[in-house]
């Protein structure tokens, strides 16, 4: 016995593989388990519908109004509240940098992605509600004669996007903007370069990749968007995103197959915007953010 | 560096878009707070009286007793589980080469990027399919999904700190893989799990998607048993409803500022070094 598992052992053990390696095992094990297993299975299932050939969910999908705009509908929430979210996050963090003491913004920003989208939809409820602050102060000051509307509607899950968003957006580009060595933009203002010129030609290029690392996580999450459209938009109307009809084929009309065949979609729709915003980033410049001897 | 008029008006504008941020922040959470407290409150800033009625009513109504002991069950495990499946594995992950471990580190990444709607959906049609959707099983197990690689992720650069000729002087001491880790990786590894762990836990706390869609009526957790009172306003007053939000709110904020004493809150965010 001995001398056949020593040898065994002993070449396992040259390719790096010993009792320590096999403790990756419960770790791969689970996530092919339960992420990966689940996602091939649902790959299948939505090959193979209730009824029809094993195309049927998606010709579905393409051919039935009521579900194809729900990309559409979802891209117009996700596209513009992405966009914004990130353009505001580039200016706020260059300031924020030069703040000493970032630690208390950085604590308030961090409280509403940690409260989550339903605490964030039953907060903007209440507070943009006719009979919120809100509307109460653009009453006092005059600054309307109505209460605006914004719940219910397109902009009640923009908002919400917003609040939960832009911090997110903010303190990852926070943490690429720290990770760009400021000596070269010394450099850049010894030899007489402006502010403008500073960071279009110095920060811009080398923030670059993280910015789209940034837009592509915050573009799959709005993309996502699912609590703040149920509560604080218009779930039958110009919220109706993707997610609540691949939560109703599944959980309402009990056609998993569908719903899977919606989740694939969906996955295939981040895909092709993750795709292309990274490969985008190959276009620009990259050179090292910090300082190396290179 | 002498700064130019137009540099003075742009700092101040990007400040203005800083503080308008916090400012309505605020005063959301704020309204919620003011309004789970009020009495009647029509057209005026603040409510005609103050009361904690609507606490005693969210308490009985929503049978928030039994919705926060499952709240601590599932966290409970989830921390407990993703710590001892994700540390050992983050171990091995620092410590040793092997083929494909590219591919492993790509596979622990994946749950992490992908949002939880998304995989949820064909994950809790696999739970529902086990008989274990609607449990309190599948809700934990839904959980681990993100926090099993996320702990991982964040313990590797921690185990790649520890000098390896501690663990080789431990070894030659005779200490075996058990007594390694529960005698000197654990010990000199507690910073990292406790960040890991309590980051898990936050986060957890405030999983909607995947505890909404394997969650049962007997297994919901405060952010879901939020979402259902939120989605039939109406049925209850609408202070009742923010006096639970009040009680989500506070459990959160509490672990979020016990959890930034040992972590950075860009931390929350970044997940792992990219």
């Amino acid at each position: 016995m001995s001398i056949a598992t020593m040898s065994l052992r002993r070449r396992m053990r040259e390719r790096g593989l010993d009792a320590v390696t096999l403790l990756v095992i419960p770790g791969v094990v689970f996530v092919l388990a339960l992420f990966i297993y689940p996602f091939l299975y649902g790959l299948v299932l939505s090959f193979t519908p209730k009824e029809g050939g094993w195309l049927a969910n998606y010709q579905k999908f393409f051919s039935d109004s009521f579900l194809y705009d729900t990309i559409y509908l979802t891209l117009q929430i996700a596209v513009p509240v992405t966009l914004l979210n990130t353009v505001l996050s580039v200016p706020v963090a260059l300031r924020v940098r030069l703040l000493k003491r970032q630690r208390l913004l950085t604590t308030i920003l961090v409280i509403p992605i940690t409260l989550g989208t339903v605490m964030v939809a039953e907060g903007l409820l209440t507070y943009l509600g006719p009979r919120g602050w809100l509307n109460r102060f653009l009453l006092e000051f005059g600054l309307t004669d109505s209460p605006v509307r914004l719940i219910h509607n397109y902009w009640g899950v923009m908002l919400s996007l917003v609040i939960t968003g832009f911090p997110f957006t903010f303190l990852l580009t926070l943490s690429y903007i720290t990770g760009i060595d400021p000596a070269l933009e010394q450099a850049g203002a010894m030899l007489g370069a402006r502010a403008r010129q500073r960071f279009f030609r110095i920060l811009l290029p080398l923030l670059a990749p993280g910015l789209a690392i940034t837009l592509a996580l915050a573009f799959v999450q709005a993309f996502t968007v699912f609590p703040s459209a149920v509560l604080l938009g218009a779930p039958a109307g110009p919220t109706r995103v993707i997610s609540i009809v691949a939560y109703q084929a599944a959980f309402e009309q009990y056609d998993y197959s569908l719903a899977s065949a919606i989740a694939m979609l969906m996955a295939g729709v981040q895909v092709i915007i993750i795709v292309a915003l990274l490969g985008a980033r190959t276009l620009v410049f990259r050179g090292p953010a910090s300082t190396g001897k290179g | 560096m002498h700064r130019s008029l137009g540099e003075k008006l742009w700092s101040i504008a990007v400040w203005a878009v800083v503080v308008f941020f916090v400012v309505n922040l605020l005063a959301m959470i704020g309204s919620v707070v003011v309004n789970s407290f009020g009495t009647r409150w029509f057209n005026t800033w603040l409510p005609a009286g103050f009361t904690t009625q609507w606490y005693t009513l969210a308490w009985d109504e929503f049978q928030l007793p039994d919705i926060l002991v499952v709240t601590a069950e599932v966290v409970g495990a989830v921390v407990l589980l993703s710590g001892l499946i994700g540390v050992p594995t983050a171990y091995a992950m620092a410590r040793r080469n092997f083929p494909g471990k590219q591919a492993v580190m790509l596979l622990f990444l994946l749950p992490l990027l992908v949002p939880p709607i998304t995989y949820g959906i064909p994950m809790a049609t696999v739970l529902y399919r086990a008989h274990l959707a609607g449990t309190i099983w599948g809700v934990i197990l839904a959980n681990l999904v993100p926090t099993v690689p996320f702990v991982i992720l964040i313990m590797i650069p921690f185990v790649e700190q520890i000098d390896p000729r501690v663990e080789a002087a431990a070894r030659v001491f005779g200490a075996g893989l058990g007594r390694l880790f529960t005698q000197v990786l654990v010990p000199l590894l507690t910073p990292g799990i406790l960040a890991a762990l309590l980051l898990v836990l936050v986060r957890t706390i405030a999983m909607f998607e995947l505890t909404f869609l394997t969650a049962g009526p007997t297994s919901q957790t405060l952010v879901v048993a939020l979402y259902y009172a939120v989605f039939a306003a109406g049925v209850r007053p609408g202070q009742s409803i923010d006096a639970m939000a009040v009680v989500y709110m506070v459990t959160t904020l509490v672990w979020l500022l016990i959890a930034l004493r040992f972590v950075n809150p860009t931390q929350i965010v970044t997940r792992a070094k990219q």
